[in-house]
């Protein structure tokens, strides 16, 4: 029993990690009012470099460097029209997905099949000794371990900070904003390249560490799961560790239960997140608490 | 009558519209191509010989021609899929997942009544397709008129709920026994199959869409629902002072745009594979969004820019061949269009959400 609970421990956090850090990235962006259904490409392409990366260099911390780089540079184009450009963000978001499905496509092909070492594993001194849960919890590479601290200093950011006010500010009201001597649209590309970065590190963390291989399309529909955790999550950067805790859980118990011949369809597990979701949102219209930011989606228009 | 009827007059109009047309689309086209040439370049391929290739195999020839037609049809239903709510600010962006129900429902029928003849089956198929991709809406519909659940939400994460249960039935209870565990439904009857035009894989649906877009026209312009439609569209408030039930038309709406999504499941599965498969849409529900934007929810420019995309989704198989690129590149020059296409059009309307 314990191996089994173990297995799922590791399969959540591993799992989980990368939606978490495109998930942070996606409530910084909404804070401020930009809906970026385009994560699933930022993600590609974060991972398509990332490997590339990888394959030249064998480098670790380089090609996390550069698939972060890569996607705070995909979604500064993304950037540019929804902000300057004052464009939908609905569709310049899948605009920006499908750039990312054939970026990522074109720079991967070649390396189709490569395989590499994937990121090392860091033992923590002592607390990897820990019976049972040592060895799974504390046993992982860097980017794990570093997504926790990411997402408590979103939180301070956002809530504690000067500049989190002016982003949360943007995101509520971008003419009291404007009005105070601040500029919405500067807000809203700082946080879309903050954003953009967190979304290169996910994707990475899929090729680099997670797959070691370069596939087509090998997000399979995890940007548009980090925006639902945003929403599961109201849009809270602690509350996101639950959301991509229980979505690693998913993945993980799929795998788990085709291990032991349990018969439960990995098609209706892997619902689980889009459904809970969806019944959180329903959950909360009855008691009419309302965390959206005001202005998500709107273009804020200047103020003429 | 009044003198807008002159002939002179109208076809002054009809010239400025298609230079507006030419503008609207022209101009970003050729920009974009333009970028995406350079893409090729940095690739190591020449950008000219592809596009002659693509040119050569898609527009100039009758077998490539075919194949564009054959990719306008979902495109132009799940375009109308988003068109239909759009009236009254509905954001749809669930034809994806509404095309996948459809298919889904089309071939429980196909394949629980496939002793019908084709006169009885085709049209019931048809129907439960519709059926299916509306139902799926309508849920997102009903969670919006009663202010649960923003309707741009729920759709978009419905996509995957159903793709996933196409999965589900596709890999269990429905898998084809005598497939050697290849993941897909067992052949629909010839009768559920829709007839395609003479030796291309051009099929029904073309009439069918078209058909649903002068429908589509026709109820606007001529109709009291169109007229109450665009009452909701232009002040909600004043429309329910007026009497208009506006959470009836909320989920019909929904209901009949992802019915037509339905539509275009259905077609995919009847006529181009002849069974249900998991990867049933390209993300033809996707691009049907992009379509429908960038026509502005204009039945004509429906068809110009579903045409538009249909070209780009063909030359992807055009480039993969003769050009050794993966297929999914012409994604690339989809999205830079529609950049440049989005980056000019909204600084002109204004506020948009």
């Amino acid at each position: 029993m314990t191996a089994v609970i173990e297995t799922l421990l590791l399969g959540a956090i591993l799992s989980g990690t990368p939606v978490l850090y495109a998930t942070l990235g996606e409530v910084l962006g909404e804070r401020a009012g930009i809906i970026n259904l385009g994560l699933e490409g930022v993600m590609l392409i974060g991972a398509a470099v990332g490997f590339v990366t990888a394959v030249h260099t064998e480098n670790a911390v380089l090609s996390i460097l550069a698939a972060a780089a890569a996607g705070a540079l995909l979604n500064m184009v993304f950037a540019y029209v929804v902000v300057t450009r004052r464009a939908n963000q609905l569709a310049s978001g899948l605009a920006l997905m499908f750039c990312g499905v054939g970026l990522s496509a074109l720079l991967g092909s070649p390396y189709r099949g490569s395989r590499i070492e994937g990121l090392p594993e860091i033992k923590v001194p002592i607390l990897s000794d820990l019976p049972i849960v040592g060895q799974r919890v504390f046993h992982h590479d860097l980017l794990v371990y570093l997504v926790v601290p990411v997402a408590v200093l979103l939180w301070w950011v956002l809530f504690r900070t000067r500049w989190g006010l002016w982003v949360r500010a943007v995101g509520e009201s971008p003419t009291t904003v404007y009005a105070a001597g601040v500029s919405p649209p500067l807000v809203q590309y700082q946080v879309l390249l903050v954003a953009g970065f967190l979304g290169g590190i996910a994707g990475g963390h899929l090729s680099l560490s997670i797959a070691k291989t370069w596939a087509e399309w090998m997000t399979a529909g995890q940007g548009f799961i980090a925006v639902a955790l945003v929403i599961f999550s109201r849009w809270h950067p602690l509350r996101a560790m639950v959301g991509a805790l229980v979505f690693g859980g998913a993945v993980a118990a799929q795998l788990q239960m085709q291990a032991s011949g349990v018969r439960v369809s990995p098609f209706l597990l892997g619902m689980l997140p889009y459904l809970l979701s969806i019944g959180v949102l329903l959950m909360w219209s009855k008691t009419r608490r309302h965390a959206a930011p005001a202005s998500l989606g709107r273009v804020f228009q200047g103020t003429e | 009558m009044s003198r807008d009827s002159d002939p002179p007059d109208v076809i002054r109009r009809m010239g400025r519209a298609w230079a507006a047309g030419l503008a609207r689309f022209g101009v970003p086209f050729g920009l974009a191509l333009a970028v995406f040439a350079v893409v090729l370049l940095l690739a190591g391929r020449n950008p000219l010989r592809a596009y002659v290739d693509v040119f050569l195999n898609t527009l100039a020839s009758g077998y490539g021609f075919s194949e564009v037609l054959v990719r306008m049809i979902p495109l132009m239903l799940t375009a109308l899929a988003v068109a239909v709510p759009s009236r009254i600010w509905l954001i749809n962006v669930g034809g994806e997942g509404q095309l996948y129900i459809g298919a889904l429902f089309a071939t429980w029928g196909a394949l629980t009544f496939s002793g019908l003849p084709a006169w009885a089956l085709l049209p019931l198929v048809a129907g439960m397709g519709f059926l299916g991709g509306g139902l799926w809406a309508a849920i997102s519909g009903v969670m919006r008129a009663k202010g649960w659940v923003s309707e741009t939400i729920s759709t978009l994460l419905m996509n995957y709920v159903a793709i996933l249960l196409v999965s589900f039935f596709v890999f269990g209870p429905w898998m084809d026994p005598d497939s050697a565990n290849y993941p897909q439904t067992a052949q629909f009857p010839r009768a559920a199959q829709l007839p395609a035009f003479f030796d291309t894989r051009v099929h029904l649906g073309i009439v069918l869409a078209l058909v649903m877009l002068i429908l589509f026209h026709f109820v606007l312009s001529r109709t009291r629902w169109g007229l109450e439609m665009r009452a909701i569209g232009g002040n909600a408030e004043a429309a329910r002072r007026n009497g208009i039930p506006i959470e009836r038309y909320i989920v019909a709406l929904m209901f009949i745009g992802g019915g037509l999504a339905g539509l275009a499941g259905m077609g995919e599965v009847s006529a181009i594979q002849g069974r249900l498969r998991p990867s049933l849409s390209p993300g033809y529900g996707f691009a049907g969004f992009l379509v429908s934007w960038l026509s502005g929810g204009r039945p004509v420019g429906i068809v110009a820019a579903a045409f538009l995309l249909a070209i780009i989704a063909a030359s992807g198989d055009i480039l993969q061949m003769l050009h050794q690129l993966p297929a999914s590149v012409v994604n690339i020059l989809m999205a830079l269009i529609l950049f440049v296409v989005l980056a000019r059009h909204d600084q002109r309307r204004g506020a948009r959400r």
